[in-house]
């Protein structure tokens, strides 16, 4: 029986726990300064929405963790003491451990700007953030958010849901156009406009103003702009939270430097999810992919590893889900923002201008290399299928119905899609 | 060169005010509240079927300018916003009041109707019943009763309510459908055939004209009193009787195996009507925790046990009583009921043993604690004690504890406390039976789509029926349980398109999945399918 210590009790390290807990007797104990139980942090925006409470966002009841003997510390560690098998809480006790994962996540991205650290200037990630908002929100007449990516979009419907003046900026010429193709990223500036958010295209951050008790004012665009606000979300990515390991020996990269099998440089300590990095990436993944699943699939396979069932951490196709306001987004397989140069890519927007489908497939060979859908649910089975049995595109095209997880009743756009896409792409071949 | 945007708004607008259109529906809603407030105190208006229309009207009107105005101005998808922060959906001071009021109708509704200002002993009609009266006499041919008044503000409720709930959930075709169906059961079916039909036949004696409403749900379909009435009741009761036992013997077992019990409870059903409607504001409030299943799991079953028991000791006392009215003996009406449940639970538990979950094992062990009762009623009873209780008196204590406590007082007055399927979830019996075939023999489950779960939790706080929907969709395991009523929520307000309403083959069906779909395969080989 071993003593396992999880620091950090997000998606990764409580998947892991769970996981032991099934297939072994170790001694486990979780660490988090953020909160006393886990809870989903996807779900804090519907928190402020009041779509629920917060206990709602806790996918496991309060007395789960005693049942499960599953040991909760709600503290933060400054230190990990590796030679000494320990780690250092804020209280200054030392919790000894026998294996030791890093699973603390991220913190949002600030790139220096002036006034970063103002009152009224926060990201959205932990649970403090929303706190924060919360305070600040009753006499925010405008807030200004930066940068435009996922969490961003999500803070400015939070924000909207209770009737405040939002402004975006984006750095790119397009939302998320790093991510989404051309098309996609444009039906979506639409649907930003269509909610009332005052959407700033190809506009940075400068600088944020304080008032005379050192909350924000206002902030100054790259282009020279001031906009007076009184809350400003910083939302230009995420990074790993891994400050508190400067000192401790553990090799560090942007992350912790991990490899297949999510062992550090030392013996006995490993690290997964967010704060997890790559030595080499895998496949087309990023070194670091902070994505709620990926944490979840480290979590499963570490478990193994960690109950005698070595096992590396083999992702299998990527997938990815998301929702922009109203409209919803899956993708599976790899699609990018722009097709690489032996690829092709088909793109179907629906007329009402919130649906839309791109396949992304090899020019030569027709093999279906990935798919976005906006608006329309597909099914992961089949795509993940598809990947796996290295299908064509007409493959796809002529078993969409299949593909479809759209609720019953709803128009199915199929004939329409492969209509367009026979047009384009001389003929449906036959599979 | 410097520019700027400054804030125009003096305050924050955190609270949403209404606008003027949303203040109009409030006052053309509660102005016809108000007239029938007037009528219940009595108040004598001239030309009642003018100020009636006019008040019916007015609250339709009403709700329909009130919801246009929430839900058009605002573009297609979920509209959740503030549900938890509100007093009325948020079991604040309003909600209290709310139900309050709600739960005093009922208690006078159900025993104290001459509040209302029913008539008794051929006295007139007065007050709000009294008003309903050119109503009742234009759709039934009688003066109106207490029931017919409670009949048309439950339609009032379903249309109006439901008109809301199709513009909140515009964008979602299934909730459409299934909302429409609703509402044309309740207009069609539970009101005006039943009062057309009476007004065609006045001569018939009293027995109920809702063919959509079966036993167990309504509980006094077997009793003496209705079958009589049924037997005397010419062609028309006739087939009452016949399509009413065809309900229970056929058209429900094969309508939930291709579609599950929501074909029922979220499709036709009046209860489940009224709560997907008027009660739609307040399905976030049932409880999903392990003890609120707990005792849902005992509640239920309690009542489908007194159910059967009451109506098996009714049915019993009346053989008993009247040998040469039926065409069969009391002896072989228990041993026919005893025989047929013990070949449907023997058959169930041989076929499926392995699919039982807890719910389903309750349901069994009920059916063979009816079985046992039967047993005991035969040997134990005379005519008209049964176990040494008068079946009359029984069934009285039903009709006042389950008919009437729990359905109405409780299973509608306490929707803003408790949420909107109180009733459905821990006192329906017929769901509990309904709930046994679709989790055993049904093509009906929720797939869940792979590994795209985000435990976001939306699925569990919007589930009505309180099941702990993300505790499956985070396992990548579809949602079969016995209490599902297919509403659709949970799939319209999953944030990742995770949820799938769908009725397909029985083979995989109910699984389990240790690793989700998205990783390693040899691992998801290795441990799924050990």
């Amino acid at each position: 029986m071993e003593n396992i210590v999880i620091i950090g009790n997000g998606i990764a390290g409580v998947t892991l726990a769970r996981h032991i807990r099934k297939q072994s007797k170790h001694t486990i104990t979780i660490i988090s300064s953020e909160t006393e139980y886990f809870y989903s942090r996807t779900a804090l925006m519907y928190v402020f929405m009041g779509h629920m409470k917060l206990e709602h966002t806790q996918p496991y009841e309060n007395d789960f963790w005693k049942k499960n003997n599953i040991n909760l510390v709600h503290k933060r560690v400054t230190k990990v003491l590796a030679n000494q098998k320990s780690v250092v809480l804020d209280d200054d006790s030392k919790i000894t451990f026998d294996k030791l994962v890093l699973a603390t996540g991220s913190k949002p991205n600030k790139y220096g700007w002036p006034g970063q650290d103002l009152e009224g200037v926060t990201g959205l990630y932990h649970k403090q953030d929303l706190e924060a908002i919360e305070k600040w929100a009753p006499t925010t007449k405008r807030a200004v958010i930066v940068g435009g990516g996922l969490i961003g979009i999500e803070l400015a419907e939070m924000l909207r849901s209770r009737n405040i003046a939002v402004t975006f900026l984006v750095r790119e010429q397009s939302f998320w156009s790093g991510v989404l193709p051309f098309g996609e990223s444009q039906m979506i500036n639409r649907h930003i406009i269509e909610h009332h958010i005052d959407l700033r295209l190809d506009t940075s951050l400068k600088e944020i103003i304080a008032d005379e008790n050192g909350h924000v004012k206002a902030i100054i665009t790259d282009k020279d702009e001031t906009i007076a606000c009184e809350l400003v979300g910083l939302t230009a990515g995420v990074s790993p939270n891994i400050d508190f390991l400067k000192e401790s020996g553990i090799e560090l990269g942007r992350g912790v430097k991990v490899n297949r099998m999510l062992e550090t440089n030392i013996k006995d300590i490993y690290a997964i999810g967010d704060c997890a990095e790559q030595h080499e990436a895998i496949d087309l993944r990023r070194p670091i992919e902070a994505v709620w699943y990926t944490g979840r699939m480290m979590g499963e396979a570490l478990a193994q590893t960690l109950t005698g069932n070595p096992t590396p951490y083999q992702p299998g196709h990527w997938f990815n889900s998301a929702k922009f306001l109203d409209i919803e987004y899956q993708t599976y397989g790899w699609v990018w923002a722009k097709p690489k140069e032996d690829e092709l890519q088909f793109y179907w927007e629906h007329k009402d201008g919130k649906k839309a489908v791109t396949i992304a497939f090899h020019k030569e060979t027709r093999a279906f290399i990935g798919i976005n859908t906006f608006g329309i649910r597909m099914r992961h089975e089949f795509f993940d299928k598809v990947l796996t049995e290295k299908r064509t595109v007409d493959y796809v095209m002529h078993h969409l119905a299949e593909a479809q997880f759209d609720p019953e009743f709803f128009t199915s756009h199929k004939k329409e899609i492969q209509a367009q896409f026979t047009n384009q792409f001389i003929g449906l071949k036959t599979v | 060169m410097s520019n700027s945007t400054t804030n125009k708004a003096i305050t924050s607008s955190q609270s949403n005010p209404l606008n003027s259109i949303q203040k109009l529906g409030l006052t053309l809603g509660f102005l016809g509240l108000f007239i029938m407030t007037l009528a219940f105190f009595n108040v004598n208006f001239p030309q009642k079927a003018v100020w009636l229309g006019i008040a019916i009207t007015s609250i339709l009107v009403g709700i329909v300018t009130y919801a246009r105005s929430t839900y058009l101005s605002k573009p297609a998808g979920i509209s959740n916003n503030g549900i938890f922060h509100k007093s009325l959906t948020n079991q604040g001071a309003i909600a209290w009041i709310i139900g309050i009021l709600l739960t005093s109708f009922y208690v006078v509704l159900y025993w104290f109707p001459s509040f209302l200002g029913l008539g008794e002993n051929g006295a007139e009609n007065t007050g709000i019943v009294g008003f309903f009266d050119p109503l009742s006499y234009f759709l039934n041919g009688h003066v109106a009763s207490q029931w017919f008044v409670y009949g048309t503000f439950y339609t009032v409720a379903i249309l109006g309510l439901g008109y809301k709930f199709i513009l909140k959930y515009r964008h979602n075709k299934y909730q459409l459908v299934r909302t429409i169906s609703v509402m044309f059961f309740q207009l069609g079916f539970a009101f005006l055939i039943p009062e057309i039909l009476t007004k065609l036949n006045p001569e018939l004696p009293y027995f109920a004209k809702d063919i959509k409403n079966m036993w167990p749900l309504n509980y006094y379909f077997f009793e003496d009193w209705h079958l009589t009435n049924m037997l005397q009741g010419g062609n028309l009761g006739m087939f009452m009787l016949f399509f009413g036992i065809a309900m229970i013997f056929i058209i429900s077992p094969i309508l939930t195996y291709f579609y599950g019990k929501r074909w029922y409870c979220s499709w036709v059903c009046g209860c489940g009507g009224l709560a997907e409607t008027a009660g739609d504001s307040f399905r976030h409030l049932s409880s999903s925790t392990q003890k609120a299943w707990k005792l849902e799991r005992w509640m239920i079953h309690s009542v489908l046990v007194m159910s059967f028991v009451t109506t098996i000791a009714v049915i019993f006392t009346f053989l008993s009583n009247n040998p040469d009215l039926s065409f069969i003996t009391r002896n072989q009406f228990i041993y026919g009921i005893v025989a047929f449940l013990v070949v449907f639970t023997g058959a169930l538990y041989y076929f499926k043993r392995n699919d039982l979950d807890t719910d389903a094992k309750f349901t069994m062990l009920s059916l063979v604690a009816i079985i046992i009762i039967s047993i005991a009623i035969n040997f134990f009873s005379g005519n008209q004690n049964i176990l040494f209780i008068d079946s009359y008196e029984l069934r009285k204590w039903y009709g006042f504890a389950i008919g009437a406590a729990f359905s109405g007082v409780i299973g509608v007055g306490f929707y803003p406390l408790l949420g909107n399927r109180v009733w459905c979830r821990f006192g329906c019996p017929m769901a509990a039976i309904l709930g046994l075939q679709q989790r055993l023999f049904s093509k009906f489950r929720i797939t869940t789509n792979g590994g795209q779960c985000i435990s976001c939790g939306n699925c569990t706080t919007h589930c009505e029926m309180g099941i702990d929907v993300r505790s499956y969709a985070q396992k990548g395991e579809n949602i079969v349980r016995s209490s599902c009523v297919g509403c659709g929520i949970c799939a319209a307000v999953c944030p990742r398109g995770v949820l799938k309403l769908e009725n397909g083959d029985e083979e995989g069906r109910i699984n389990s999945n240790e690793i989700l779909l998205g990783n390693d395969v040899n691992l998801m080989d290795l441990l799924n399918n050990k």
